[in-house]
C-alpha cells in the first residue's frame, strides 16, 4: 500500500532528522545559538498545541497563551515552594489540562461554536492576564512564592533530575529536553491522530452533526482534545519558564496568543510538521528583525525591526493568499508535480495562447 | 447621596463609554456579520487624529468630532475593499485578517509615533457634587453616546439609507434585484462603522491619553458587549453595556479597577454561556 | 400483537409561533418499511429530527422498543440503534469514502481488523469499491448517497431513516436504491421519505402521509393513489406543476 508507506518513510525521516538534530547540534553550535534553538523547540511544542485543537480539533483557540502562561506559572510558583522539580513539571501539565478541560466543559456541554469560542477563550486569557498583572504587592503570594504582577517571577529555579534536587540542568540539558519532548509530543500526536480516537476527532471537525448521528458524543472528543492541547501548551510554559528563569504576564498577552495562531497559519492547518516550521521560521523571522521596539530613528530599517508590523502583514496576506498554509500547499504542488512527471504520455499541452 | 450621585454618574460613564467604543463594531458585526479585530485600533487612530489635528491648529471640537471620524471612516473604506470583502461569509477567516491588521496597525503607529502615550488635557474642568468632585467632561462622554446612539436609531428606523441597509442585510440577493449596489452599501456600511469607532476614539482620546496599543484594552471589551448584545444593532448595544457598564462600575467601587474589569469579563463569559444569541437574541427581537 | 419498534405520543415541535409537527401517533412494527410522503413543509424533515433525538419535542413522546428517548441526545439514540440517511447528504467530505465507512465502523467493530474487513464488505455492497480512496468531498451527488448510506448501514441499525433517498439519481441508480431498500428490509426496519411514487411502488409498503405537521391518512399505496384528499393536497399539486 503505497500511501502507507510514505507515511512511514515521513515518519522516518522525521524521526532521523529529528534524533541527528538532538545529538549533533550542541557539538556543532554556539552556546548563545543553542539558547535560540532551545527556545525554538518550546515554542514548537507550543505551536503543536494549536496544531492539534485546531487543526484536527477544528477549535479556534484564541486564548492557547492561557495555557501556555498557566504552565509557566505553576511551574514557577511550584517550583519557588518545592524545590525539586518533579511535581512542579508534573503540575504544570495537569493544571492547565485540568482548567483546559473545565473551560472546554463550559463551551462545549454549553454548545457554544465558532464566533463565541473565540470571544471566551479570548476573554478568559485577558482575564489572567489583567488579575495576574495587578498582583504587584506583597499580599499576593501562594505559599512562599511572589506573584509580582506585572514584574513577574524571577529566578525560578531550573529543573533537575526527579529526586536529585541538586543535579539541576544546564543550558545544554535544557535543549536535549526540550528537543527530546518535542519529538516525543510530536509522535505522540502521531500515533494519536492515527488511532480511533484520534480519527474520530477528525470526524468531528469535518462534519460534527454526522458524527453524532454516528452514536459519538461530539462534546466529549473536543473536550479531550482541548484538554489534551492545554496539557501540551502547559509542558510548553513548563520549559519556557526554565529557560528563562523568568516568566511575566505578558506571557498572557493577546500578542502571544495572535503568535500561536500566526504559526498554525503559516504552517498550515491539519498537519503536525507545519505548525513546528511555522513557529521556528516565525520565531527565527523575529528574532531576526530585532526587538519589538522600534529605536525611534525612523528609517527604513527600523520599520523592519517592527515585529507586530511584520507579523500583522504576514497574517494578513496568509489569509488572503495562502489560506491554507504552507505545508498542505506546498504538498499538494509537489504531488502534482509528480503526478504530471508519472503518467508518461502527459495530456496535451495547455494551449499557449488562451481565447 | 452625594456620594450616591457620583457613583451613579460613574455607572452611567461606564455605560455610555462601553456603548461609544462598541458601536462601530456592532454596525459591522449586526450589518454584516464581521467581527472586526482591528476594531480596537481603528479607535486608537481616532484618538491620534483628534490629536494631530489639534498640533495641526484645528479647534479641539474639530478635531474631535470631525476630523477623527472622517479620517477613520476613510481608514474604513480602504481596509474594506482591500481585504475585508475577500472574506465575506468566511467570519473566522475576517478575524485573522482583522487581527493581523490590529497588529500592524500598531506597528505602524509606533513607527510614526513612538510608542509614548500622548495626551490632549480635557476640555470643562471638574465639577463638584457635594463633597466630591468630578470631571465635567464626563457628563459629556455620556452626551455624546447618547446622542449617536439616538443618532444611528433615527438613520436605521427613518431613512432611505437605513432601510436599504437593513434590506441588504437581510438578503443581499434581493436587495441587488431592487437595483441596491451590494458591495457599495458593505463598502458604506464598514465605512460608517470604522467613522463611529473614530469618534469614539477622538472623544476618549481626553480621558485616556493615546499610545499605539490602546486598541487591545479597547476590542476585548467591544466584543464582548456586541456578542453580549447580540444581532441588534443599537438595542443590543445598550442593553449589553448597561449590563457590563453597571457590574464594572460597581465592582470597581467596591475593590479595584482591575478587579473590576475582571468582574466584567467573568460576566460577560457567564452570558453567552447562557444567552449564546446575546441579549437580543433572546429578549427585544424586534429591536434595531 | 408485539410491541411497537417505534412509537410516537402526541409528538409535537413548536418553532416561534409555528408548530411545524403536531400531534402525531406513529407506530412502526419490528422489520417494517414505511414510507412518509407529503408536499414540501409538511413536517416529514423535522419528524426526522426529532426521532434522532437533533431536535427537543416541545410536546409527546418518542418511545424506541418501549423506550422513552424524547429527552435523549442524538449520539444516545443513534447507539441504540437508529440510523439516519439526511436529505442533503450529511458525509464527512475531507475524507476519503474509506475513512467515511471506517469511521462508522469502527463504533461497532473495536478490532481495526474486524472493522477493516467490514469496511471492505460495505464498499462493495454499495458498489464503491473502486472508489475507495476518493476523497468524498469530489464525488457526484448520487455517489455521496451512497456513502451515506453505507456510513448509515455500517453501524446497524435497527431501524434506517432515509429521507429521501431517490433524489437527484438516475432512473439505474433509483432502481438500484429500490434493490437495496428491499435487501436491508430483510432484517431491518425502514422509514423512507420519498416523493417519487414510482419508487414508493417499487419497494411497495404502507404509506403514512403528513400534512402541515400532521398526520393526514395511513394507507397502503394503492388506497393512497386512489385517495381524493391525497390527491388534492399532493398528487393534485404535483400533476399541475
Amino acid at each position: 500500500m503505497s500511501a502507507r508507506a510514505g507515511t512511514l518513510a515521513g515518519l522516518a525521516a522525521v524521526a532521523a532528522f529529528g534524533l541527528a538534530f538532538l545529538l549533533l547540534a550542541p557539538h556543532w553550535v554556539e552556546l548563545d545559538t543553542l539558547l535560540d534553538l532551545t527556545v525554538y523547540m518550546i515554542m514548537s511544542i507550543l505551536a503543536l498545541s494549536l496544531g492539534l485543537v485546531w487543526g484536527y480539533g477544528g477549535i479556534l483557540c484564541f486564548g492557547q497563551a492561557a495555557f501556555f502562561g498557566l504552565g509557566a506559572y505553576t511551574y514557577a510558583v511550584a517550583m519557588v515552594n518545592i524545590g525539586e522539580s518533579t511535581l512542579p513539571f508534573l503540575l504544570a501539565i495537569a493544571l492547565p489540562a485540568g482548567f483546559a478541560a473545565l473551560l472546554g466543559y463550559f463551551m462545549f456541554y454549553g454548545r457554544i461554536s465558532d464566533v463565541y469560542l473565540g470571544v471566551i477563550t479570548l476573554t478568559v486569557t485577558l482575564i489572567l492576564f489583567n488579575t495576574v498583572n495587578s498582583t504587584a504587592g506583597p499580599e499576593y503570594h501562594i505559599g512562599s512564592a511572589r506573584l509580582g504582577g506585572f514584574n513577574g517571577i524571577p529566578s525560578i529555579p531550573p529543573l533537575n533530575i526527579p529526586g536529585r534536587p541538586e543535579a539541576a540542568l544546564d543550558l545544554e540539558g535544557m535543549f536535549y529536553l526540550s528537543t527530546a519532548l518535542l519529538l516525543a509530543t510530536y509522535f505522540g500526536l502521531r500515533a494519536l491522530l492515527a488511532s480511533r480516537f484520534g480519527r474520530v476527532v477528525v470526524g468531528v471537525r469535518e462534519n460534527e452533526r454526522r458524527a453524532e448521528l454516528l452514536g459519538y458524543d461530539p462534546r466529549l472528543y473536543k473536550l479531550a482534545t482541548f484538554a489534551i492541547g492545554g496539557a501540551i501548551a502547559g509542558l510548553a510554559g513548563c520549559l519556557f519558564a526554565n529557560w528563562g528563569a523568568f516568566v511575566s504576564p505578558t506571557i498572557f498577552g493577546l500578542a502571544q496568543s495572535a503568535q500561536i495562531i500566526i504559526w498554525v497559519i503559516v504552517g498550515g492547518r491539519g498537519t503536525l510538521i507545519g505548525p513546528i516550521l511555522g513557529s521556528i521560521a516565525m520565531e527565527w523571522l523575529t528574532t531576526t528583525l530585532g526587538a519589538n521596539q522600534t529605536t525611534g530613528t525612523g528609517g527604513l530599517a527600523d520599520l523592519w525591526s517592527n515585529a507586530p508590523l511584520v507579523l500583522g502583514a504576514i497574517l494578513i496576506g496568509f489569509v488572503l493568499l495562502v489560506p491554507r498554509g504552507l505545508v498542505p500547499t506546498l504538498a499538494d504542488g509537489a504531488g502534482r508535480l509528480l503526478r504530471r512527471r508519472l503518467p508518461a504520455p502527459a495530456a496535451a499541452p495547455a494551449p499557449e495562447v488562451a481565447e | 447621596m452625594d456620594l450616591a450621585v457620583v457613583l451613579a454618574i460613574q455607572v452611567l460613564y461606564a455605560i455610555a463609554s462601553l456603548a461609544l467604543i462598541s458601536l462601530g463594531l456592532a454596525i459591522v458585526f449586526g450589518m454584516m456579520r464581521v467581527i472586526n479585530l482591528a476594531h480596537g485600533e481603528f479607535l486608537m487612530l481616532g484618538g491620534y487624529a483628534a490629536i494631530v489635528g489639534t498640533h495641526l491648529g484645528f479647534g479641539l471640537w474639530v478635531s474631535m468630532l470631525v476630523l477623527a471620524p472622517a479620517a477613520v471612516g476613510l481608514i474604513g473604506v480602504v481596509v474594506e475593499r482591500t481585504i475585508i470583502r475577500f472574506l465575506y461569509g468566511r467570519m473566522i477567516d475576517t478575524m485573522l485578517a482583522t487581527w493581523g491588521l490590529s497588529l500592524f496597525l500598531i506597528g505602524l503607529t509606533t513607527f510614526v509615533f513612538g510608542n509614548t502615550t500622548v495626551g490632549i488635557s480635557a476640555p470643562f474642568g471638574a465639577l463638584a457634587i457635594g463633597r466630591y468632585r468630578t470631571s465635567a467632561y464626563t457628563l459629556f462622554v455620556i452626551a455624546v453616546a447618547t446622542a449617536v446612539l439616538g443618532g444611528v436609531y433615527v438613520v436605521l428606523r427613518h431613512t432611505r439609507l437605513g432601510l436599504i441597509a437593513r434590506g441588504t442585510m437581510q438578503n443581499a440577493n434581493m436587495a441587488a434585484a431592487l437595483g441596491v449596489n451590494p458591495p457599495r452599501v458593505y463598502a458604506v456600511t464598514f465605512g460608517v462603522g470604522a467613522a463611529l469607532s473614530g469618534l469614539a476614539g477622538g472623544v476618549l482620546a481626553p480621558v485616556s491619553g493615546v499610545f499605539p496599543t490602546i486598541g487591545v484594552a479597547y476590542i476585548a471589551k467591544a466584543f464582548i458587549t456586541v456578542i453580549g448584545g447580540g444581532a441588534a444593532i443599537v438595542t443590543g448595544t445598550v442593553s449589553a453595556a448597561s449590563l457590563f457598564g453597571t457590574i464594572n462600575q460597581l465592582a470597581t467601587f467596591a475593590t479595584t479597577p482591575v478587579f473590576g474589569e475582571v468582574a466584567l469579563l467573568g460576566a460577560a463569559i457567564v452570558l453567552i454561556r447562557l444567552l449564546p444569541q446575546g441579549i437580543t437574541g433572546r429578549f427585544f427581537r424586534r429591536g434595531l | 400483537m408485539a410491541a411497537p419498534l417505534l412509537e410516537t405520543r402526541s409528538l409535537g415541535i413548536r418553532f416561534g409561533g409555528v408548530q411545524a409537527v403536531r400531534d402525531v401517533n406513529f407506530s412502526l412494527a419490528e422489520g417494517e418499511l414505511r414510507c412518509l410522503i407529503g408536499p414540501n413543509g409538511a413536517g416529514k424533515s423535522t419528524f426526522f429530527k426529532l426521532i434522532t433525538g437533533q431536535l427537543q419535542p416541545s410536546q409527546g413522546q418518542v418511545l424506541f422498543r418501549g423506550r422513552d428517548v424524547s429527552a435523549a441526545a442524538a449520539h444516545e439514540i443513534a447507539r441504540l440503534g437508529i440510523g439516519i440517511k439526511t436529505q442533503v447528504p450529511s458525509v464527512f467530505d475531507g475524507l476519503s469514502v474509506r475513512e467515511n465507512i471506517w469511521l462508522a465502523a469502527i463504533r461497532l467493530h473495536r478490532r481495526r481488523r474486524a472493522a477493516a474487513a467490514a469496511v471492505d464488505e460495505m464498499l462493495a455492497r454499495v458498489g464503491l469499491a473502486a472508489l475507495a480512496d476518493r476523497p468524498v468531498g469530489q464525488l457526484a451527488h448520487g455517489q455521496r448517497q451512497w456513502v451515506e448510506l453505507g456510513i448509515v448501514l455500517s453501524t446497524d441499525p435497527q431501524l434506517i431513516l432515509l429521507d429521501e433517498p431517490a433524489a437527484g439519481m438516475t432512473h439505474e441508480e433509483v432502481l438500484r436504491t429500490a434493490e437495496l431498500v428491499r435487501e436491508i428490509n430483510r432484517d431491518k426496519a425502514l422509514i423512507v421519505v420519498e416523493h417519487d411514487m414510482q419508487f414508493i411502488r417499487m419497494i411497495a409498503s404502507r404509506v403514512t402521509v403528513f400534512n402541515q405537521g400532521a398526520v393526514l391518512v395511513e394507507d397502503t399505496i394503492a388506497n393512497i393513489l386512489r385517495n381524493p384528499v391525497v390527491r388534492d393536497i399532493y398528487l393534485g399539486k404535483q400533476a399541475a406543476a
